[in-house]
């Protein structure tokens, strides 16, 4: 089956100017010069309230009472909520969370009460007179004994939860969504193979560490109009989701604003709704105050969303010749006490579960659970970094058990255009073979490498990857352009400028169309009120779905340009271009007519009256090829996601023989970006992703003690990268096979960078000393102490 | 407590509670908004200012302790339009979403000051307080060693 993309894009051939050029990004003055305003440096006045929010101390309690006197007697306090203020539910994919907890309360951190105070100490001190009294419950912390016979109910009313069709909870169980895929017949498959590998792989929890804390501000004025100022990557979807959730106090969406300016990164964190929904229903309660509430670090850490651990048991079946038969994937997500986000990053997995790889023979189980843990959710690589660990790991180990050179085997099985997926649509085209070759050549792949240090020694690894954006079938974009008297344009979208370089990308799309160079362009950040909708900015599908909307717009103003011409001057539509900011025309070298002349005050003819008038235009995308209706059972019937983009990453690290310290000396990683729209954007992307992959796998932990309770949510403790801990040399390779139904091409990079670190580093390092590590993250100790067990083992 | 401090070469004199961070006292009663809350333990790096040209962490001051001393932020450093460096932050991307760039523009002019030619190892050691979590630091290494040797080209 393939697809057939209903949207004509520019011609490929087209000579471009500005699409493909390494442009200054349109924010950088702002961010460079302390300009750029992000929601904590607006002011609000001296009308501003400040919340603070009472926590849970356990895992898993029963709520008996709640004393909130003392707080409502204290100093500065204006307002104190409960869950009894808010019995209303709420959810991105499953509306399984309450906005205040009710009658239990399922993860240590889960917010309990609000308080409402004048300045943020007297809110933080008088959150402290909140008096709960809990009955403990043990909690349940791991996602395999979750799903244990007799395992107590998480949620007991799961069966009736409202969710996207697309979701298989299983009522009376821990599990809120089974993805299955079922083709051929593994069974047989498995039988038939010259070797078959099956081993565990572990993958735990980690937090995005977007620099910027969640804040949100919230104002429900005496029209009762609620506006939300909110540092968030998905201002509609929010939108959307408070007025559903405080639907019962009688807003409805055109009464709710959401205002998102510049985010201090996102990584996922920022998607869809989390502690946002406290401040605006606190805001409720105070009307024409606007309320702020601003996550601590800690907070950042523990009541956001986190990345789900999993535990993935993996079977892989090949033939001698290296040919891959059968893959079984079971995966068994941590997904927290709440999964209304975190059950599609599940459903997601179990989708692609095989990886870039063309197999015959698949059982994918991706089991969404219910643990006593913070909520999981998105984040970067929306659980394809999560399975690839094993996935790649274990790629390698077969290669090397067949005699097959690593390289070699991955790509005698690389998944290629046309090539059947796991639920019976058809691959897109892509540069996979040339993103592993050029990777492979600039790691010096199979030339090995000695150290002159006799204490160290050094490895090569290599992982392939993939992902396709995790959407709705029917998640869009759209987009406003209107032109300024001086040929200059405005564009409005909802896409968020997380960092990524989004606003400047859909200036270079615009710009191109319209021959306007991108310093004459501004793209504004998102107002709900006036900018176009956007579902969110998520899944790394913004350049290409926002982009569409972006380049519609523009082939439209285009066209209302050619009519004003055409009306006054008489060319035919299609004998006009656009150059240099002016309408030419093929069939009279002599005309050209500069765009600031007409785009606002049209064109006066010979009778002294005027044609044309303000130019303005609109465009809108929805992938109109996808569909999520599958066979619950086999996940075969459906076109669930759009595309992937495939890309390949490579390592040469040296590591200390003795003490198991790890140097990323070199790190190569190519990206199938379809065209980039900006290469330096692309580059960008994939030295900043790879870098936050690299610590998933080298530095990063996140600890719970015995009761579910975070260890380690500082900096401190949590170690992200600075700028000493990056390899030596990063070396970004683009790939560019076009995407059929993409701006002039192009297909998402953003999440992608960060999928393949994990796998090569395991790989490297078993290349390095011969030990294979199957959990996350390969840290110094692990790597010394795998390293004395296997003297140990040769000294047996 | 009285205050007396100058901030980008203004004069100010403020009434401030003993507990005001240095931080807080900045962006809320000052107004200016560059140094950013990130951490409020001195972890991130991205409230760092210049006090008497050095860079300090704001969130780590209390405002009372700068009294008679002078700030500098980065909107200090690009009143007279953007130095050079900045200009090399621009050219070579080296910033993301820009929550930390005006601290490690700071921490990056601090170096260039001491030490005009700084090496790669150098640059890693003056930016190793200012965390980034968007750009793998890489063009912001290569942003401070075009600085060092002679600026944009």
């Amino acid at each position: 089956m393939t697809v057939e993309y209903p949207f004509e894009a520019e011609p490929e051939d087209a000579e471009l100017k500005t699409v493909g050029t390494p442009v200054v990004r349109i924010d950088g003055l702002d961010k460079i010069s302390g300009a750029a305003q992000f929601v904590d440096d607006i002011d609000f006045g001296p009308g501003l309230l400040h919340a603070a929010i009472v926590e849970s101390p356990y895992a898993y309690a029963k709520i008996i009472s709640i004393d909130t006197s003392k707080a409502e007697a204290a100093k500065g306090v204006v307002r104190v909520a409960t869950g009894k203020d808010f019995p209303y539910k709420f959810g991105m994919y499953m509306e399984d969370r309450y906005i205040f907890a009710q009658d239990y309360v399922r993860f240590v951190g889960e917010q309990v009460a609000g308080v409402v105070a004048r300045s943020h100490r007297e809110a933080v001190q008088a959150a402290k007179l909140i008096e709960v009294e809990y009955e403990v419950l043990t909690p349940l912390l791991d996602p395999r004994g979750a799903v244990a016979e007799g395992a107590d109910l998480i949620h007991p009313d799961l069966d009736n939860y409202t969710h996207v069709p697309w979701f298989f909870p299983k009522a009376d169980t821990n599990i809120a969504h089974w993805r299955k895929i079922r083709k051929g017949d593994t069974e047989k498959a498995f039988a038939e193979a010259d070797y078959v590998l099956e081993d565990t792989y572990f993958v735990p929890r980690y937090a995005h560490c977007a620099i910027e804390p969640h804040v949100t501000v919230s104002k429900f004025d005496y029209s009762d109009r609620l506006t939300v100022w909110t540092a968030s990557q998905s201002p509609h979807t929010q939108r959307h989701l408070f007025a559903e959730a405080l639907a019962p106090l009688g807003l409805t969406h055109k009464d709710v604003r959401v205002i998102t300016p510049y985010v201090g990164g996102g990584f996922g964190g920022k998607a869809g709704v989390s502690m946002e929904i406290m401040g605006a229903a606190l805001a409720t309660l105070v009307k024409g105050r606007p309320v702020k509430l601003r996550w601590t670090r800690e907070q950042e850490f523990y009541n956001t969303y986190q990345r789900q651990g999993v535990v993935a048991e993996l079977k892989v079946g090949v033939m001698n010749d290296g040919e891959i038969t059968a893959v079984e994937h079971k995966l068994y997500w941590d997904a927290g006490a709440y999964v209304e986000y975190g059950a599609n990053v599940v459903n997601a997995a179990g989708l692609s579960a095989t990886g870039p790889y063309r197999v015959p023979n698949i059982t994918n189980d991706s089991l969404c659970i219910y643990t006593n843990l913070p909520p999981g959710g998105p984040y970067r690589g929306f659980g394809y970094s999560e399975f690839h660990f094993g996935l790649e790991s274990h790629m390698d180990r077969i290669a090397m058990a067949i005699g097959m050179d690593a390289v070699e085997f991955r790509r005698k099985n690389a998944i290629v255009e046309g090539d059947e997926l796991a639920y019976g649509a058809s691959m897109n085209p892509s540069g996979m073979l040339e993103a592993i070759d050029k990777t492979a050549a600039a790691i010096n792949w199979g030339v090995e490498e000695e150290s002159d240090n006799p204490n160290t020694v050094i490895g090569k690894g290599m992982a392939l990857f993939w992902k396709a954006p995790a959407m709705p079938p029917n998640s869009s974009s759209a987009s406003f352009l209107k032109f300024n008297e001086d040929g200059s344009i405005n564009i409005t979208v909802s896409g968020m400028e997380l960092g990524q370089g989004y606003l400047t990308v859909m200036a270079q799309i615009a710009g191109e169309v319209l021959s306007v160079p991108v310093g004459k362009i501004r793209v504004e950040t998102p107002d709900t009120d006036r900018n176009p909708y956007e579902w969110q900015t998520v899944a790394s599908h913004v350049t290409w779905s926002s982009g569409l909307a972006v380049e519609k717009a523009a082939i439209e103003a285009r066209g209302k340009i050619f009519d004003v011409i055409h009306q006054v001057y008489g060319y035919e539509d299609d004998s006009l271009y656009l150059e240099d900011e002016a309408v030419k025309c093929r069939t009279d070298a002599s005309f050209s007519k500069p765009l600031r002349e007409f785009v606002i005050d049209g064109i006066q003819t010979e009778d002294g009256t005027w044609r044309g008038g303000p130019i303005v235009a609109s465009g809108k995308f929805m992938p109109e090829f996808t569909n999520a209706n599958s066979d619950p059972e086999t996940g075969q019937g459906g076109h669930p996601n759009v595309h992937y983009t495939v890309g390949a990453t490579g390592v040469v690290l040296e590591i200390d023989k003795e003490t198991g310290r790890i140097w990323v000396r070199k790190a190569a990683l190519a990206v199938d970006a379809g065209r980039a729209i900006n290469p330096d954007l692309v580059n960008g992307q994939i030295t900043g992703g790879l870098v936050q992959g690299l610590a998933t796998v080298l530095y990063e932990d996140m600890r719970f003690d015995e009761g579910g309770k975070m260890l380690n949510p500082t900096f401190t403790d949590y170690k992200i990268p600075t700028a000493f801990d990056i390899p030596d040399e990063i070396i970004p390779i683009i790939v560019e096979v076009p995407q059929p139904d993409g701006p002039f091409g192009a297909r998402g990079v953003g999440e992608h960078t960060m999928i393949g670190a994990a796998p090569v580093i395991a790989n490297a390092v078993y290349n390095a000393l011969g030990v294979r590590i199957k959990s996350m993250p390969i840290t110094q100790e692990k790597v010394a102490m795998a390293i004395i067990e296997k003297s140990e083992e040769c000294a047996e | 407590m009285n205050l007396k401090i100058k901030v980008n070469g203004e004069d100010w004199v403020l009434d401030v509670a003993p507990a005001d961070t240095l931080l807080d006292v900045l962006r809320e009663r000052i107004g200016t908004k560059s140094p950013k809350i990130g951490c409020e333990r001195g972890d991130c790096g991205s409230c760092t200012i210049f006090m008497d040209g050095r860079t300090v962490r704001s969130c780590l001051i209390l405002a009372v302790e700068a009294d008679d001393h002078e700030i500098t932020t980065v909107e200090g450093i690009s009143y007279d339009g953007i130095s050079e460096l900045q200009t090399l932050f621009l050219e070579k991307n080296s910033f993301q979403c820009g929550f930390c760039t005006p601290g490690i523009v700071l921490s990056a002019t601090e170096l260039l000051e001491h030490n005009p030619n700084p090496t790669r190892h150098d640059v890693q050691e003056a930016l190793a307080g200012n965390l980034c979590r968007c750009t793998g630091y890489e063009p912001i290494i290569d942003a401070v060693l075009a600085a060092g040797e002679g600026g944009s080209e």
